[in-house]
């Protein structure tokens, strides 16, 4: 059984598991723990997306 | 005088030594988020489980590359420590002969790369477990 998944939809699973081990691991209590996880989730996505788009640019 | 270089030495007390320190990291690398759950720190425990055993098996089922231990180039041994931070997940992927293929398309690449990252992020969650075993975190 392969499972196929799209560029983003890597990026997006990725995303979002890394960013609750980090959350967890990074942060004392439950609040600081569900706002590190957003904003890791924010940061990896994001960089993805602009990384890509950097790399466009460079192709370009 | 003598108060002075006292006052300023501050002697952190020592930490015993105690069993779960060394059972929470050891549980932890077999079963991603297990040293977690031995110390009652069940929610967290258990979204380490998710968050790890998933990576790993959709980067198995992404077709993706597990690495064994080899002399080979730089790249490849590092491939072997992430995967080796998966533990029990990594072990019984061997055992059963799996992530063997060569990584012929893009997604297999993924699939490689997740495996090593919930490897690494075993490595993470395993001291953070030794961290709440010795009182450094709640």
């Amino acid at each position: 059984m392969t499972v196929q998944l799209t560029h983003f939809t890597a990026a997006f699973v990725f995303a979002i598991f890394a960013s609750v081990v980090f959350g967890i691991t990074h942060r004392e209590t439950t609040r600081d723990m569900i706002r590190y996880s957003l904003y890791c989730f924010v940061m990896f996505l994001g960089g993805i997306l602009v990384a890509g788009w950097a790399m466009w640019l460079v192709r370009k | 005088m003598a108060n002075s270089t006292a006052a300023k030495t501050k002697v952190e007390p020592a930490q015993p030594a105690s069993m779960m320190s060394i059972i929470a990291p050891a549980v932890g690398w077999l079963v991603p988020g297990a040293g977690h759950l031995v110390q009652r720190r069940w929610i967290r425990g258990l979204l380490l489980f998710v968050s790890i055993g998933t990576l790993f098996v959709l980067g198995l089922l992404m077709q993706g590359h597990i690495y064994k231990a080899n002399g080979g180039d730089i790249l490849d041994i590092l491939g072997f420590v992430g995967d080796l931070g998966a533990g029990g997940l990594y072990i019984a992927t061997l055992a059963l002969n799996g992530g063997q293929g060569a990584i012929a398309f893009a997604i297999a690449d993924y699939g490689t790369k997740f495996m090593i990252v919930a490897g690494l992020l075993n490595f993470i969650a395993v001291a953070d477990a030794y961290h709440i075993a010795i009182g450094k975190k709640r």
